[in-house]
């Protein structure tokens, strides 16, 4: 039971049922599609990038409460980060939910609450695929990715 | 000692299944998941295998293992025989007319495979079509996509309504000179819906349509006589019958194996080989090229005689008793919608709840120590059809119990908690 709290901790509920930048953005100069075919999770994320900086960022689909909230987490967190912080903020947070971090993700800030998913490798692919997304949209990939 | 004679009504009255001595027939159910009991309610995926068969598989490893069809040494003659007497079993098992109508294949979606790539391939051209339905699994689609778009086919998809059932008549003018072969499931494995089988063979072979059953979800779950319903080809998985993986059957009226070209070539397939000219061996080794798997064609003839020691109808029966009370149980709980209410149905129960994704329920019952499948289940169309991404679906097996589905419904209640 503790393990599964961890994972569905209070805010990370709180997100998947009231997601931040929940939007379509208009404005969006690069965007891309996240698809998990295992369980029908499917994100899209829009990105506004000027001068190398994420200067508005919202996503909108359908997934499960852990993919939800990251995506969503993940865009209060990185708007306004240049794309080199983004691919580090990144690069720690997929440490912290394969178990690989060294610490508990405190320089993560927020998103230290996804340290939980560790204990459930089923459930990485679902933390990860709006950020799966965001690379893509950031690197121009137009194919929807898929966490296969 | 004295006995006393039975009668008819006192042998009948006797427990003729009893699911808890049933239960140690299967060793792996008695283990702890996360330290509960373990609740395995994903038997639509795969069933789990009584002691007969790992035994059966074991002692053949130990004590038969050789080539078949070939030596004349003890070893060879021996497996030789327990492999054939599984095919004869089959023959019983699903009532063909004869042995040669069996061909053993790795498993449904290749008895699949194997019927689109010969039978279609030899007679569907550009501009026929080939008829299924919206609620097929994967495999049951996409071999015959492959089929029509390498011939410039078209592949008409008979409808369902919202409780899941096929539209009969729908499907029914669907049929057309252009229809080459219809394809349909035997029991829905997302929504349990058991189709009229014997109905719409009826219609498509007074159109002379031949007819392909998807029969992995059936097989497991009621008596099925491939003459009575009159079906052209019917194709099983083992695995999902208690028996091994990688191994299944592909039962085909015989008129229509003789006219089918082989599908894979090698050993075993043929009579002589020249650089010239190859004969191809007799059914029904024309379509088993190769070494098979040998040893889990011994471990499905364990399976299928355990089952038939068991009785498909008894066993049919148990597990709809369960559907029922898992059905009225499940479906009460306040912010939980059935998906498939079918009148007729077996051993799928799929299920929605308010709010909360598939997924999520899936993990938190694991937590409980109760296994189900979450997702699309090799089924998107069906998913399309219902307009959800996925859903949770519980599926019955013949050792299940009703304590079982009184943990699922704690459990259920555990998700709504922890998602708040
Ligand atoms: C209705 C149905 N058809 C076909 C299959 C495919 O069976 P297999 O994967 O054993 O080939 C399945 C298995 O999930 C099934 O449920």
């Amino acid at each position: 039971m503790s393990e599964l709290r961890e994972l569905y901790q209070e805010v990370i509920l709180e997100h998947s049922k009231k997601p931040r930048n929940y939007r379509v953005l208009e404005t969006a100069n690069h965007k891309a599609e996240g698809f998990n075919p295992l369980c029908g999770d499917h994100f899209t994320v829009y990105l506004d990038v000027k001068d190398g900086a994420i200067s508005d960022i919202g996503f909108q689909g359908s997934g499960c409460a852990i993919s939800k909230a990251s995506a969503s987490m993940m865009t209060q967190t990185l708007k306004g980060k240049t794309t080199g912080e983004a691919e580090g903020i990144f690069s720690k947070f997929h440490d912290l939910v394969t178990g690989q971090a060294a610490g508990s993700g405190e320089d993560l800030g927020k998103l230290a609450v996804f340290a939980g998913v560790s204990e459930f490798p089923l459930r990485v692919k679902c933390a990860t695929l709006a950020w799966h997304a965001l690379r893509a949209a950031l690197y121009g990939e137009e194919q929807a990715i898929s966490t296969e | 000692m004295s006995t006393v004679a039975k009668t008819p009504h006192e042998i009948r009255a006797e427990p003729m299944f009893d699911v808890h001595k049933i239960r140690r027939d299967f060793p792996i159910l008695h283990q702890q998941v996360h330290g509960k009991p373990l609740v395995y309610l994903d038997n639509a995926a795969t069933t789990q295998k009584p002691l007969a068969v790992i035994e059966a598989i074991s002692n053949y490893y130990r004590h038969d293992n050789s080539n078949i069809h070939r030596g004349v040494h003890t070893l060879s003659e021996r497996a030789t025989e327990a492999y054939e007497k599984v095919r004869a079993a089959a023959q019983k098992f699903l009532n063909a007319a004869s042995s040669k109508e069996i061909i053993f294949v790795r498993g449904t979606t290749e008895a699949i495979n194997l019927v689109a790539q010969t039978y279609g391939r030899k007679n569907v051209s550009s501009g026929d079509e080939v008829v299924i339905t919206a609620m097929e699994h994967h495999s049951n689609i996409v071999p015959w996509q492959l089929l029509c778009e390498e011939k410039g086919a078209r592949l008409r998809v008979a409808p369902i309504n919202d409780r899941g059932e096929l539209l009969l008549e729908e499907f029914e003018k669907l049929l057309g000179p252009k229809t080459k072969i219809v394809a349909i499931g035997h029991l829905s494995n997302a929504l349990g819906t058991i189709n009229p089988v014997r109905e719409i063979v009826r219609m498509a072979h007074a159109r002379n349509i031949p007819v392909l059953v998807d029969g992995a979800q059936a097989a497991p779950r009621m008596q099925v006589d491939v003459q009575e319903l009159d079906c052209d080809f019917y194709a099983l998985s083992g695995h999902k019958l208690y028996g091994p993986t990688g191994i299944g059957i592909l039962y085909g009226k015989m008129e229509l194996l003789e006219t089918m070209p082989p599908w894979q070539g090698g050993g075993d397939m043929i009579a002589s080989v020249t650089f010239e000219k190859t004969v191809y061996n007799r059914l029904p080794y024309k379509f088993e090229a190769g070494t098979p798997n040998i040893a889990d064609t011994i471990g499905l003839g364990a399976a299928i005689e355990y089952l038939s020691t068991l009785g498909l109808e008894q066993i049919e029966q148990h597990e709809a008793g369960l559907l029922n009370y898992a059905t009225q149980a499940v479906g009460a709980i306040p912010g939980v919608r059935l998906v498939g209410t079918a009148k007729e149905k077996a051993g799928v129960l799929s299920f929605v709840m308010d709010d909360i994704h598939p997924h999520d329920i899936g993990t938190i019952l694991d937590s409980e120590g109760i296994a189900v499948r979450t997702g699309h289940h090799c089924a998107q169309p069906v998913m399309q059809r219902f307009n959800i991404p996925a859903t949770a679906r519980a599926s019955l097996g013949l050792y299940n119990t009703r304590q079982e589905i009184d943990a699922l419904v704690a459990g259920i209640y555990k998700v709504q908690e922890v998602m708040g």
